[in-house]
Parts: structure tokens; sequence; C-alpha cells
């Protein structure tokens, strides 16, 4: 794919978003704000389970401290929004940091039951700490700038935001050092064999992926303005895993793909019957049968007319 | 490579425009009156959801799905006993379905949450269920109103106060569930109690689902009180008072609790176990006021099983909506008068049996019956009244700038004197 092909993508999905406030206002474009931030938090989590070949299950905890962090500093301590969502990040990533050196060093299943266990101790944290967290009630408040107030306004500022981050992401994956993750996911042995000290690269990949994790956590902050354990538990981080999986692993924007399609279904379902849950189930058993490397995935592979995705 | 470009972009569409199909806002007076209904139909609580909408949905069947001429419209959503997923519904009702109201949600962390959303947009939402005291305390929304429901620390006070002036109770141990709803309840309870010279010999907090209740068992006994308070919802509940029984504890020593224990969701399960146990509530099955036994009558008919708080909350919320949308005759878009009619409504002949007004806060102020589980003729158990404590506002005896001033319950602060 040539850059100005690219270039050309990039623009007409961009396009195609900016128009949607003009084309569906009211409720859709909430969804799409919600659908953009869960798509850069499925994206975060593309770079670890795509790209490093670690797939973790502790995202939802990452972003959600973010949250918590950006509610409190603003609500409880009355700070300033931006210096919430700096600590925010900066707390989002270093909680990344801290799972990072417990888990760096496993992979497979094991990794996954590490972060696992990571998450959860977050959630656990959460609930438990009334007097900072407030418990399962949670910490309410807005905390958005003033000027983001409108619905319309707010899916700008997260269009922007989420199109910065993805650029941003795309130029780390594609960089020297995303490539050196790829080789780890091929094969870690060769790595160490070439002279790369495996661990310090992923620990760096793993922070990096929290740090976007966090941004879009200060994004839900703004949209949500409210937080609760629910936000950091273990549905909240498979959720967003199904979303990277669903649009494909491995190829990035794929995790907008997958948020669009879960947020959009459980949302449509979910007007007809109470029982979503199980439409959501019987797609990701399509998706893992029909589509394994997801949707995105599947359509470079028919474009590309060979079985590998491309990277 | 053009084609695959033509494919993103075609997703991307594709997946922006699935949201459902968006309702210009027609909001003409004269078409029906929107009612958005938020229950956990799924999850933890969702035995207590399905009873909310059995009871909202009872009154509107009995009084025709019209009031002052208007059609009322309601939509039932489930918000799966999750805060985010009661904020979503909230935000489709309101922006997709233009609701006129919310009402509803049964955890106070759902209710919180829609609180939040509401207080940006200035839709009225009503809160039957949501027991969370600061909401019409210290954090109070004013289109954010408990209509027929309780704030939780309201309702163990005259409890308290009955069990040291009537029976002689000096002496209480506290045992309840770890979560703010449970640190309100024992709050009220023991702050009451403590004022008026009586000793909190022991408190202990478990985790939500408790299966196991024999080492709290153990430490009551040793602590010796003169009556136990539990404050113990679902199946925490039910297993709290079998257990209690199992140990050969009832008869042994008093029990009373919050309204929750013997609420109809948890002993119309359960057999003599929860016999003689006391508590207090707005709201009793076994209340021979003639509109309480006709709702009771007519709930049993409907649904084959005696109405629990949910049922009776969402019915007597239903009616006190249906009271102030008749005093505005139908003009519910008009929001602040609306809500003004709403503050006006003073309820009689609901089944909760006395008459029922707001304070300054949107907080009922109710008459409380202290009551106690007993048989019915047909084997059934259900609560009784033996005294009423008339006006008990959330309040309580306390002026409420002054009673503002001290910190929310929280297992750290319980508001013990001495």
């Amino acid at each position: 794919m040539t850059r100005a092909t690219r270039l050309r993508i990039a623009l007409a999905t961009l396009v195609l978003l900016a128009a949607v406030p003009l084309a569906f206002p009211g409720y859709p474009t909430t969804l799409a704000t919600e659908t953009l931030i869960f798509a850069t938090l499925a994206m975060s989590i593309d770079i670890l389970a795509g790209f490093a070949g670690r797939t973790p299950l502790c995202h939802g905890a990452i972003f959600g401290v973010s949250t918590y962090v950006v509610l409190y500093y603003v609500t409880v301590a009355n700070g300033d929004p931006w210096v919430g969502a700096a600590l925010g990040v900066a707390a989002a990533t270093l909680t990344a940091m801290v799972f990072a050196l417990l888990a760096v060093r496993t992979s497979g299943v094991y990794f996954l039951l590490v972060t696992l266990a990571l998450g959860m101790v977050v959630w656990g944290v959460c609930l438990r700490w009334t007097s900072v967290t407030g418990g399962e009630n949670g910490i309410r408040g807005t905390v958005r700038p003033a000027w983001l107030g409108d619905a319309r306004v707010l899916y700008y500022f997260t269009l922007a935001a989420t199109g910065a981050m993805a650029a941003a992401m795309w130029r780390f994956v594609r960089s020297p050092f995303g490539l050196t993750l790829a080789g780890i996911r091929e094969s870690e042995t060769r790595m160490r064999a070439l002279g790369y000290d495996v661990p310090l690269h992923l620990f760096l990949g793993f922070a990096v992926s929290g740090f976007f994790a966090g941004m879009a956590g200060v994004l839900y902050a703004f949209f949500n303005s409210f937080v609760s354990p629910s936000t950091v538990g273990l549905a909240q981080s498979v959720e967003a895993l199904l979303m990277a999986i669903v649009g494909g692993i491995g190829t990035l924007f794929g995790g907008l793909v997958g948020a669009a399609i879960i947020i959009a279904l459980e949302n449509l379902v979910s007007a007809y019957t109470e029982r979503w849950m199980m439409a959501l189930g019987l797609l990701f058993v399509f998706t893992m049968i029909f589509a394994p490397s997801g949707v995105l995935g599947r359509v470079r592979q028919a474009l590309a007319g060979n079985g590998k995705p491309r990277t | 490579m053009d084609r695959r470009n033509f494919i993103k972009a075609a997703g991307a569409v594709a997946a922006a425009a699935t949201g459902p199909g968006y309702i210009p806002g027609a909001t003409a007076q004269g078409g029906p009156i929107r009612i958005g209904l938020l229950a956990p139909l799924t999850g933890v609580v969702a035995s207590g959801g399905k009873e909310m909408v059995e009871g909202f949905n009872l009154y509107w069947n009995q009084h025709g799905h019209k009031v002052a001429g208007r059609e009322i419209q309601v939509t039932v959503e489930d918000d799966a006993s999750n805060p985010n997923t009661a904020l979503e519904k909230a935000r489709r009702l309101v922006e997709q379905g233009n609701v006129h109201m919310l009402i509803g949600d049964l955890l106070a962390n759902t209710g919180l949450a829609v609180a939040e959303y509401v207080k940006g947009n200035g839709v009225p939402y009503f809160i039957p269920i949501i027991a969370a005291d600061d909401l019409t305390q210290r954090k109070r929304i004013p289109n954010v109103v408990r209509i027929a429901g309780y704030a939780a620390s309201q309702m163990p006070r005259p409890l308290a106060d009955w069990l040291y002036k009537k029976k002689g109770i000096r002496k209480v141990v506290t045992v309840s569930q770890d979560y703010t709803f449970g640190h309100e309840q024992c709050g009220g309870f023991v702050q009451t109690f403590s004022e008026l010279g009586g000793k909190v010999v022991g408190q202990y907090w478990h985790p939500l689902n408790t299966q196991d209740f024999s080492p709290y068992l153990a430490q009551i006994q040793d602590a010796k009180p003169d009556i136990v308070y539990a404050m113990e919802t679902g199946a925490d509940g039910t297993r709290f008072i079998q257990q209690w029984a199992n140990f050969g504890m009832k008869g042994k020593m008093p029990l009373c609790g919050s309204m929750n224990l013997t609420d109809q969701s948890i002993i119309r399960n359960l057999g003599a176990e929860s016999e003689g146990i006391l508590s207090a509530a707005h709201f009793c099955e076994g209340n021979d006021a003639p509109a309480t036994q006709k709702f009771v009558a007519d709930y049993e008919k409907a649904y084959q099983k005696l109405p629990s708080l949910y049922g009776f909350s969402m019915y007597s919320g239903a009616m006190w909506l249906a009271a102030a949308i008749e005093a505005v005759k139908g003009s519910v878009e008009d929001r602040p008068k609306f809500l003004e009619a709403v503050r006006k409504v003073v309820l009689t002949d609901s089944p909760l049996g006395r008459p029922v007004r707001l304070d300054d806060y949107g907080e009922p102020v109710y008459d409380v019956f202290i009551r106690e589980v007993k048989k019915r003729p047909d084997g059934k158990y259900w609560n009784v009244p033996l005294e009423v404590y008339p006006n008990v506002s959330q309040f309580w005896h306390y002026k409420p700038e002054e009673y503002m001033k001290q910190p929310p319950y929280s297992r750290s602060f319980q508001g013990i004197k001495g």
C-alpha cells in the first residue's frame, strides 16, 4: 500500500466519521462518541495482542484507573480537568508499567491469567477503598470543560483525539521498535539470539499500550461523567478485547470496526430482547469460525488473495 | 488498492449507520406521555427488577393507560444491574425515545449514574427504589425526586426509638452487608439508638454474597446484646434468617432488621424461620387499611404472590405520577411546572395506607410502621403493624442544615454517640 493510498483511506474515514453528527444527530452521535472511545481502547489492546503476541485481560482496569483518577481529581479534589487528564494518563501508564513488570516474562495462557488477576486486583481496590473510590457507588460529576458540553462538540473532540491517537499507534507499530515487538511475537528465542532484550521491549510495548488505554479512559471520563467498579471489571476488559478480536487482531484499525459492530449490535438487539448477550455470543462464535482474523483481517485477506493478514 | 479504500470506507459508513434510526423530536402536546422505566431485568438483582415492572404496570393496567386525556406510554429498558448499562439505556430513552421522564433503577450505583446524567439535561427522574441518602440530602438534584421511595437511614430511626423506649432494649449489635446501603441503614439505627443512651456493643460487616454466617453468629452470641439489628438484602437475607434459625438463635435472642430483611421478596420463600422479626417501614402488607388490602389482593391475583418493596413502591410511584400529571392537565413538557406539581402531591389512598407528602428536599415524609412478621391464616407470612410513628422525615428530629453538616454514613462514620 503506498503512502498516498493510506493517506486517502485515512482521510476518507475521517470525513465519513465527521459527517456522523450532521447525518445522525441525537442519540446515534452519542453512540458514535462511545464507539470512538472504545475503538481507542481496542486499538491499544491490539498493540499487545496483535503485534507483540501477548493477549492481555487487564486493559479495562488500566482504562478505568485513568477514568477514576480524572473523576476523583476534578470532582473530589476540585482540580482542573486538563491536569486531571494528564494525571489520569500518568496513572494508567504507571499501572501498566507495574503490570508489565509482573507479566512480561510469561506468555500465552499464563500471560492471559496473570493480567486477568492483576486487573481483578484493581477492581477489588476500587470496590473496597470506599473513602477514595466511593465503593460500588463510584464517583460521579461532570468533569469535561464547559466548552465540550454540547454532544456534537464532544464528538468532534473525541474524533480528533482518536484520530491523532490512531495515527500515533499506527506510527508506533510500524516503527523499528514496533517491528521488534512483531519479531517477539514470531519467535522470542530468535529475537533473543539477535541480541534484543525481549522483556524490556515487551515492558515498553506494554507501557505504550497502557498510555493509549489511559487516553481512552480520560475521554470516557469526559463522556460518561461517572465511574464505578464495573468500568474496571473483568467484563470491561473482555469486551474491549473482543472488540479488537472481532475487528481483527493485528490490524490495529480493526479496533474501530470491532467497537462499531459490538456497540451497534448491543444497542440494536437490546431494543428487542433482554437476551442480547446471546446475540453477542453468537457473533463471537461465527467470527471465530468464519473470520478468525476478524472482520478487517478477513477483508484484507480477501483483497490480497493470500492467507496471511498484513500487519 | 482503490477497491480496498472503498470497502474500508463503506465499512466505516455501515458501522456508523447501524445505530438505531433517529426519531425527530416530535413533542406536540396531546400526543402520548412517554415514560422510560429502567429496571434490572438481567444480572444480580433481576428478580427485584421484574417485580418493579410488575408493580408499575399493574397501576396502569388497572387505571387505563390514560391520564388527563393523554395516553401513557411506558418503555421498559433493562439496566442489567450495571451502572454503565443503566447510563446507556437512560441516554437512549431520553435522546432517542424522547421520553418525558425517567423512573426506576434498583441498585444505588445505577441510580446515581442516571441521576448524574439527568443533572445535565433536566429530564425529571423518579427513584422509588434507590435509597442512597445523599440523592435527597447533600448532593440533591432538583429534577431527581424520590416519589414513594425512602432514604436508607430514614426507616431504622423510629425502630431504634421504639426499641429503646418501648421494649427497654439497651445493648445492640448490628450485622450488615458491607456496602453503602448497609452503612447508611446501620448508621441511622445506631446513631438514634446511641443518642438515646443505648450502647452499640458490636458492628459486623460482611461481604455481599456471604454463604456462611457462622463466624458472625458466634461473635454475636459472645457480645450478648439485647437485640440484633440485621441489614441484609437478596439471597444474603434468606441465608441469614435460615442460619439464624439453624443456629438455634431464633427464640433465644430477638432479631430486628432493615425493611429489606423481612420484605416479601425474602420471606415469601421462607417459612416459620422469619416469624417474629421486627422492622420499620412505610408499608405493611398486613396493614388492614382498605387501600392496602385492596392492593395486596389485586397484586396477589395478578402475579400469584404478595407484593414486595419493589412492587408496592413502583405501584405507588405510578400513582404519584398520575396525580401530578392530572394536576398539570397533562402538560408534562413544562418541566418546572410538572416537577412543582410532583412536589405538591399529597398521596392519599395509596397502598402505603397513610398520607404521604414530600419535604423540601424531594424525599417523602412518612408515617412509619413498626412491623412484625406474622403468619396469615392461609399459612403465608407477612408484616403486620405494631405501632405507627407519624411524620418521619429523612432528617428525623434534627435540623436539616445541621444534619447535613455531618459526613455521610460509612463504615468508619456511624454517628455513634458516647
